[in-house]
């Protein structure tokens, strides 16, 4: 068998297939407790990432016909998006191992090849210590670059870094 | 709980790099760093599961207006697989392109061609049990891009699909067999293998076309398989 297709960019025209609503998880009546998660996405020059697709996934609470456990959303002008959701609780790792609360992380935009795949984290879990992902990344500063802090009531932010400075942490799975 | 069974590593050369000079756009947002491996646990391995009555099909992309599009109307079909040759059923495809003069119906699109108020551009479909899928559309025009001097995109009809967990998850571009700028695009030619590159590249394909009304094309598509490679090295995995 051949392998895998390749990956080709997403291009700066994917909006014929945004759907505004889609960045609200909440929107077919999913119950649990309802957060609203915003960032900025820049380059390595710091400019704003205003054309990209940032789309998240997570595990928990389980997908059903009441939480699509998948949302998107469109960066505006300044690179920033925004997604409501309703907050994970931990996972399984591997073996007996438990993972922290988190959304998987998925950035597409014109000029990256491939998706581009990083983590989100929320700051003041009791279980972000011992996660096996955050707890193998030895420098703090680099850990930061996938835990959101609270921005309010029920509101976490984590700003996407592409390149540089600050650069977010990106996966290879 | 055992733990979830992963999707394989790609194959090298089959992706394109995320630095890829000849594409100027990569070069402020490619990671310096290397990317850092994660053994796959059930948030890569599992992956969200759409459905046809919350996510409606546009399996026809020439009757989204008031009357047909211009253009050529054509049939594109084929089949979702991973890599050991299993159907990926019931996965949602979706797909966008550019009017037939070469213009996406997008604000930020100036390309001095006419738009056409007939042809959103958007199509979505599911594909069956066995993986097979088909939509009809019309063919895309090429168009004027500023990456280099003279640059002008293939013509292409953009993918995105999920599979059934989300390190599956693939956005690609499908290309018309014979066209003559796939030589000159770096977008095509980032991808180093040449067989993986060429399967980039839709055939024209008589039992997908249909007598009086329509060329057809067919474009496979293969997503990552799970487990360990039965052929490859030999080791236990």
């Amino acid at each position: 068998m051949p392998a895998a297709t390749a990956s080709q960019t997403i291009g700066p025209y994917w909006h014929l297939i945004e759907h505004a609503e889609w960045a609200d998880l909440t929107r077919f009546g999913a119950e649990g407790e309802r957060i609203t998660v915003t960032g900025r996405v820049t380059d390595g020059e710091g400019a704003p990432v205003s054309d990209a697709a940032v789309e998240i996934w997570q595990s928990s609470p389980p997908a059903d016909e009441h939480f699509p456990g998948y949302g998107r959303a469109a960066t505006d002008g300044e690179g920033r998006f925004r997604f409501v959701t309703v907050k994970p609780e931990a996972v399984p790792g591997l073996g007996n191992q438990t993972q922290a609360p988190h959304l998987s992380v998925v950035l597409l935009a014109r000029g990256l090849m491939t998706a581009l795949r990083t983590r989100l984290y929320f700051e003041g879990e009791a279980l972000n210590e011992t996660d096996p992902l955050l707890a193998a990344i030895a420098d703090p500063a680099e850990r930061a670059t996938l835990i959101a802090r609270p921005a309010g009531s029920g509101s976490w932010t984590l700003d996407i870094r592409l390149q540089g400075e600050g650069e977010t942490i990106f996966l290879e799975v | 709980m055992s733990d979830p069974v992963p999707f394989r590593p790609f194959q090298a050369g089959t992706q394109p790099p995320l630095d890829h000079a000849a594409y100027g756009s990569t070069r402020l947002r490619h990671p310096n760093r290397p990317l850092r491996r994660l053994a796959q646990t059930v948030s890569e391995t599992t992956g969200p599961a759409f459905t046809r009555a919350l996510f409606p099909e546009i399996a026809d992309m020439t009757r989204q207006g008031k009357a047909a599009p211009l253009g050529e109307r054509i049939i594109v079909a084929g089949r979702v697989t991973d890599e050991d040759g299993r159907p990926v059923p019931n996965t949602m495809i979706e797909l966008w392109q550019a009017n037939a003069a070469g213009r996406y119906a997008h604000p930020r699109d100036t390309h001095d061609a006419p738009a056409d108020p007939n042809f959103p551009g958007e199509g979505r479909v599911f594909t069956d049990a066995e993986g097979h899928y088909r939509f009809v559309t019309i063919k895309p025009g090429a168009y004027p891009w500023r990456n280099h001097h003279n640059a002008w995109r293939p013509v292409h009809i953009h993918f995105s699909l999920f599979g059934s967990g989300f390190a599956q998850r693939l956005i690609t571009q499908m290309y018309f067999p014979g066209d003559p700028l796939l030589e000159f695009d770096p977008i095509y030619h980032a991808v180093s293998d040449a067989g993986a590159r060429e399967r980039l590249v839709s055939r024209f394909d008589l039992d997908v076309t249909e007598p009086e009304w329509a060329l057809g094309y067919r474009f496979d598509i293969v997503l990552r398989g799970r487990g360990a490679t039965p052929f490859e090295d030999g080791e236990a995995h």
